[in-house]
């Protein structure tokens, strides 16, 4: 009788709720780029868009890895020194006569490499991931710097940078990677077991464990994804400036990249949260860089105004969603 | 239900209450009388309305037009819950509403400071908080910051409270669902004390014994209306549980397995097991179709020896045996890939994904045994396995893919149930299966349980309930102090009784084997 009645009610309010919650900071979005339309004139064409795609590629790439981090419940600050660090690999392989184009596995595997020992490091010695990752910001930053002599390496004739600055149909190939990361992502988060996993591990990494599942696999997995994306995301930093620096490429990009996962709706205890909302929060992020440069706002403005937008969308999600419980 | 019992007037009396929300009737003319000096049990299962009704008397809620509420026999208006303070009614709810840092006094006067030129006056607040201590029989200082002291404590502070302001009618929700044993003990001899200053205590609670060991009355509610009072002189457990659920539970308690349980050999052999901490020596076997009780205090070891036979911590001794073979068991991986698996006594904490859908939780331990290629999940028998335990445990939900935190505590009991069988165990740990479920789900998680021992499975149930353990196990073994104190056997004529447990759970009977 009554009982169903009032559960019916109950269930449709979370279907709302869960649609609101896929919905996520679109509209945010969209109000952004028609709002910075209206101010410059000039912002929804072809070509601004197209650079605001390049400059959110290498954000989306690492966010994302940043995101498979988020859900267990970790954080992994490293990302911006990997990401350099691999940008060296990447443009010192290059020089290599012949076998240039190793450069991006090259980055890859570097990026691989750092990002496993950090998952190692959280995994098995259980050590708190903000520390082990702070610890390795520091660490593979002097890495990085080390690498090049603490010098600036250049490669006029970077073999593969197309990546960089070509286009495939239209679409920066830089766009074009950070999509595929995107897809992929959402296929290992959402279509696989590992994915079923990675959830529960951040809903609830005592249950998890109690369920059987191999917490240590499932964390060394989320920082070996993340330092992979990181090292991708060196490869496709080089291939845009055809060099790197060990002392200032990526510098904070961590932060841009947990800002974006967070504006995307993920919490940050873990468990909740999905790929698309991290794609819509790196955009945003590229659209407020972008719009408030045409809009000719100083750059320290933008700065204070980036900080605000962060805060304030976050805190209309969270109220948006009150009663849902979780940040 | 009459107003008057031997000629005493009722202190409050709630006449034809009923309430509706939106389409749904949560009440549906319910009376209710109660004396001073009384103690008054409100059961019911969950949604019955009990809450409903006490939010009707807290002032939190407005009853329909049509019935009416008397306290000393005039009609009143509880209109808001300040009201509802003045005419002396006093809720005490489960989740206890003090400010930590404040001391007990501070807190008892908290909104209502006795004050000197608008400066709280705090020799004032510590003078009149001391003979309202007293009278509790508190032991604790009222200086003393509420954060310091446990939980069972500031349950005191909370009614101490209720008693500054000349509280005649006192509710308590739950009071003892988070309080050990020992504080249980001392909330009893509060609400005495409080029974003999002439209050009425209307109690509401799950636990039968609590209620046995307490009340003067019983009111039962069902689905919004109002069933019967019983009084304690009527009192049987049989009486109330068919009042609250509606049907006759003579067998309440399901035993059909025992008839096939017989002589079979042992499927789990736990032997001289221990961690050199909490749990020391000890050795059990389980056979095919049994169902073994494991009774005891709270800290007696029972859920760390249980965890220890999972592989959720580690042992410094012993060995796991699964039908005869020795098995090395270090991560709760190795016990479910063996035929071992082990519901948790904390289903929030440790059991369920509250964010995950009721299918992912169902599924969630046997879904790298689906998977298609490349890892991937195979979703269609997911949801073959989500439907068929839905329809096999009865849950009741709207469908598969919602949260399973939306589901009532029964049902969350039953999902975790769920997810345990479909990983095909010969044998299962149970932690207090019924926590915090209600009447209903208790007797439909007793079916499953005697449904499973008929199909072989060899189950251990470990319970501080103690009715529950007699009525479900075949036979008990009793913890004290990480040790198996011993074992009680019964048999259809002769059976178990409380008594021989709670002496070796006590030691008051030495070392029984």
């Amino acid at each position: 009788m009554s009982a169903s009645e009032t559960e019916q009610g109950r269930m449709e309010k979370l279907k709302l709720r869960s649609t609101l919650t896929a919905l996520g900071m679109l509209p945010v979005l969209v109000l952004l780029a028609i709002g910075f339309h209206l101010l410059s004139g000039r912002f929804l064409s072809v070509n601004n868009l197209s650079i605001v795609m390049q400059q959110a590629s290498i954000n989306t790439v690492l966010a994302a890895g940043m995101t498979f981090v988020i859900l267990t419940g970790g954080i992994d600050l490293s990302v911006g020194s990997i990401l350099a660090a691999s940008a060296m690999v990447a443009v010192m392989v290059s020089l290599v006569p012949d076998l240039g184009m190793l450069g991006i596995p090259a980055a890859i595997a570097a990026g691989l490499a750092c990002g496993f020992l950090n998952g190692a490091i959280i995994a098995w010695l259980k050590l708190p991931p903000f520390i082990v990752t702070l610890g390795s910001l520091t660490a593979i930053r002097g890495v990085a710097r080390l690498l090049g002599g603490d010098t600036t390496v250049f490669n006029p004739d970077l073999p593969f940078d197309f990546i960089g600055n070509g286009s495939l149909f239209g679409v920066p190939w830089l766009a074009v990677i950070a999509i595929a990361t995107i897809i992929a992502s959402w296929f290992i988060l959402k279509r696989t077991v590992l994915g079923t996993w990675i959830y529960a591990v951040g809903g609830n990494s005592e249950a998890a464990r109690l369920t059987g599942i191999k917490v240590p696999l499932v964390l060394l997995f989320v920082y070996s994804m993340s330092g992979l994306l990181s090292g991708l995301g060196g490869a496709m930093s080089a291939a845009r400036l055809y060099a790197a620096n060990g002392l200032q490429l990526g510098q904070a990009y961590e932060l841009d990249a947990i800002a974006a996962v967070i504006l995307g709706g993920t919490s940050f205890v873990g468990g909740v949260g999905s790929i698309w909302g991290t794609l819509i929060g790196a955009l945003i992020i590229a659209v407020l860089s972008n719009g408030l440069i045409l809009v000719g706002v100083s750059d320290i403005w933008q700065y204070i105004i980036k900080g605000l937008v962060i805060i304030v969308a976050v805190g209309l999600d969270r109220y948006r969603l009150k009663g849902l419980g979780r940040t | 239900m009459t107003a008057t019992t031997n000629g005493q007037r009722a202190l409050l009396e709630m006449r034809d209450i009923s309430k509706t929300f939106g389409a749904s009737k949560a009440l549906s003319q319910v009376s209710l009388a109660v004396h001073s000096g009384e103690v008054h049990a409100l059961m019911g299962e969950n949604g019955a309305g009990k809450s409903t009704l006490m939010k009707i008397l807290s002032g939190a809620y407005t009853a329909d037009p049509g019935g009416s509420v008397l306290i000393d026999g005039e009609t009143v208006t509880l209109g808001d819950p300040l009201k509802a303070k003045a005419y002396g009614i006093a809720v005490i709810y489960q989740e206890l509403s003090l400010a930590p840092n404040l001391t007990v006094a501070q807190n008892m006067f908290l909104g209502n400071e006795p004050s000197r030129f608008g400066v709280a006056d705090r020799a004032e607040m510590r003078r009149r908080a001391e003979p309202i201590l007293k009278q509790l029989g508190i032991g604790f200082d009222a200086s003393r910051r509420v954060a310091e002291l446990s939980l069972g404590e500031r349950q005191m502070v909370e009614i101490a409270r209720a008693l500054t302001t000349n509280a005649r009618i006192i509710v308590m929700d739950e009071p003892t669902t988070s309080l050990t044993s020992r504080e249980t003990d001392r909330l009893f001899d509060v609400i005495a004390r409080l029974k003999a200053d002439g209050i009425a205590i209307i109690y509401i609670s799950h636990r039968m014994e609590e209620v046995y060991q307490l009340s003067d009355r019983v009111s039962v509610l069902r689905d919004g209306a109002y069933v019967g009072t019983l009084d304690r002189a009527d009192l049987s457990a049989s009486k109330l549980v068919s009042m609250m659920v509606g049907r006759d539970l003579s067998s309440f308690y399901k035993k059909e397995h025992r008839q096939v349980a017989g002589e079979r050999a042992a499927v789990l052999s736990v032997e001289k097991i221990g961690d050199g901490i909490k749990v020391h020596d000890c050795s059990f076997e389980v056979r095919a179709g049994e169902v073994l009780g494991i009774a005891g205090l709270v800290g007696s070891g029972r859920t760390e020896l249980a965890r220890l036979v999972y592989g959720a911590d580690n042992r410094t001794s012993g060995d796991v045996m699964l039908n005869g073979r020795a098995l090395a068991i270090s991560s709760p991986r190795d016990a479910l890939d063996a035929g071992i698996a082990y519901l948790t006594e904390d289903r929030k904490a440790l059991g369920l994904f509250l964010d995950m859908s009721i299918s992912d939780n169902i599924n969630i331990g046997v879904i790298a045994d689906d998977a298609k290629a490349a890892g991937m999940r195979n979703f269609a028998r997911a949801q073959e396995r989500a439907s068929h335990s839905v329809k096999s445990l009865s849950i009741r939900t709207a469908g598969t893919q919602i949260n399973v935190g939306a589901l009532s505590g029964g049902n969350q009991q039953k999902v975790l149930l769920a997810r345990l069988l479909e990983t095909k165990p010969k044998a299962i740990i149970l932690d207090e299966p019924t926590r915090g479920v209600d009447v209903g789900a208790k007797s439909e998680i007793y079916r499953i349980i005697d449904e499973l021992a008929q199909n072989g499975i060899a189950i251990v149930v470990i319970s501080s309930d103690l009715p529950e353990i007699l009525g479900i196990a075949d036979r008990v073994l009793v913890m004290r102090e990480g040790r198996i104190a011993g074992e009680v056997t019964g048999s259809a004529e002769a059976p178990i009784e409380q008594e021989a447990i709670m002496a070796l759970a006590t030691g008051s009977a030495g070392h029984a084997a």
